[in-house]
């Protein structure tokens, strides 16, 4: 049954491990925003000796389990902090499906702005910079905050190897209390409270950017 | 030794061009010679070629044979080894003499996420390497000839068509292009925004001595700034002489037809 007591004594456990999962979010999608716009960007490369291995590789890391590969990393590299390890890997995975949503959102750019370009002369660098990617990251600004919410939502994979992240410290602290029922309970709740606003704010921003 | 391209009294020479989409010939060996500061219109049915002969100045497509010459060089060619042979253009050569050349869409392109000024300026900040400040101030003055003076903040999403494509006109002359292609650049504008677009390229016309290549269907206003109208045919010039002539007293009947069928 509830009870109180252990629940209030789970909370600021389980409050620090959230700090561990938002920092975990935070970094990880920093390194898929990035590496997944260098996949984007590699993918298209005029030469087929960059681009086809680049594509190659983004699929296998797509389409092999996020918990493998976090075992994996685990296991041949060794000696990096848990934490760094797994926003590395979680980031490095969700770079593979932000460089398709990039692909999308380029794709989605008019011919006749590249058209422009070219009418102006503006070179292939200042192309990209000024004309093409804001304009694609515009259209895809409601997908990534998508993906970011399910990063966040995904964060717990890395208690597998050990970073103390919120259901890695819930689960801590159900074993030794022997309190799972309140920890879990309270875990989930700070998932909800913290995931529900936030993908309205992208329905939102999906909503203003439709039109 | 590279060959000497002697500086001839051409803006723009096509020698026997030839461009193919697939197995469709749309330019057939086609000569053509514009001086500096002419002012020609390209008049034909649709699918003669008028926008292919633009986009190939623009290097928005590439030549399937023949050269293409501006200011007397090679321009879809570059001279390269010992023997000076013609080899396709790449992009080193290209850039620099690309620059001389500006475009105005049918669908004007313009950036809708950048603001008015911010289209205008953008090339000659990144490509002729201005200062903000002197970028600014060249807009502002092309912003003015267009009669968008108090439109520098707006996004192109909030203009009329006929708007936008003033913008579009300042963006291109922003570069000081000597040569401007304009592609049917009122075709896609309500027709009570037709006057206000042609207005502005008189002024252009009379205010400048840009080379101009004009594809239209508006008639008068090709009789008032052209030197030469050019009838296009299957990708070759069926007829060609000033205005004047051309449309009042044309020799070919497929002439006579196209200019029935666009009135
Ligand atoms: N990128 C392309 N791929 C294939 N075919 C093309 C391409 N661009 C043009 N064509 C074809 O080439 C022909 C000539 O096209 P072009 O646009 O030069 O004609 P146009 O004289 O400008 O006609 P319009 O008055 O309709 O604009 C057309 O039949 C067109 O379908
Ligand atoms: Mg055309």
């Amino acid at each position: 049954m509830w009870d109180m007591d252990a629940a209030r004594a789970a909370l600021p456990v389980v409050l620090s491990g959230f700090g561990v999962t938002l920092l975990a979010t935070v970094l990880g999608f920093a390194v898929a925003v990035a590496a997944g716009l260098g996949i984007a960007l590699l993918g298209r490369s005029r030469s087929r000796w960059i681009a086809l291995p680049v594509g190659a590789l983004a699929s296998f890391v797509r389409s092999t389990p996020v918990m493998v590969q976090l075992f994996a990393a685990w296991v041949l590299v060794p000696g990096l902090d848990a934490l760094a390890l797994g926003v590395l890997v979680l980031g490095l995975h969700y770079a593979t499906y932000l460089s398709e949503v990039y692909r999308a959102g380029i794709d989605a750019v008019p011919k006749g702005q590249w058209e422009a370009c070219t009418a102006l002369s503006l070179p292939r660098r200042r192309v990209w910079r000024a004309v093409v990617l804001p304009q694609a990251v515009r259209k895809v600004l409601p997908s990534l905050g998508n993906y970011a919410i399910s990063m966040f939502k995904e964060t717990p994979f890395l208690s597998v190897i050990a970073v103390d992240e919120m259901v890695h410290e819930a689960n801590a602290f159900g074993s030794t209390h022997f309190a799972y029922l309140e920890s879990f309970t309270l875990a989930a709740a700070v998932f909800l409270i913290a995931s529900w606003p936030t993908s309205l704010l992208v329905r939102r921003l999906e909503a203003r950017l439709a039109h | 030794m590279p060959i000497e391209t002697v500086p001839g009294p051409e803006k723009v020479r096509f020698d026997r061009v030839t461009k193919r989409f697939g197995d469709q010939t749309v330019l057939d060996g086609l000569d053509l010679a514009v001086a500096p500061g002419e002012r020609v219109t390209l008049i034909g049915p649709s699918g003669s070629g008028k926008t292919t002969i633009l986009r190939l100045l623009m290097t928005l497509e590439r030549v399937t044979d023949g050269v293409v010459h501006v200011d007397g060089e090679p321009f879809s060619h570059m001279p390269s080894g010992p023997g000076g042979k013609l080899v396709p253009a790449d992009e080193r050569y290209l850039a620099p003499r690309r620059r001389r050349v500006g475009m105005v869409f049918q669908q004007f392109n313009l950036f809708p996420h950048l603001s008015v000024l911010a289209n205008v300026t953008e090339a000659p900040r990144h490509v002729l390497g201005l200062d903000a400040d002197e970028a600014a101030a060249r807009a502002r003055d092309l912003l003015g000839l267009v009669g968008l003076a108090d439109k520098e903040d707006a996004h192109p999403t909030r203009l009329s068509g006929g708007q936008q494509q003033r913008v579009a006109i300042a963006r291109a002359l922003a570069m000081r292009p000597e040569l401007l292609l304009l592609d049917e650049v009122t075709s896609a504008l309500d027709p009570e925004l037709v006057a206000e677009v042609l207005d502005v390229l008189r002024d252009v016309a009379a205010g400048t001595d840009i080379t101009m290549l004009c594809v239209t269907h508006e008639m008068a206003f090709a009789r008032d700034v052209s030197d030469r109208l050019l009838m296009f045919d299957r990708g070759r010039v069926l007829e060609s002489g000033p205005p004047g002539k051309l449309l009042d007293a044309p020799e070919h009947e497929r002439t006579r037809e196209f200019l029935r069928s666009i009135r």
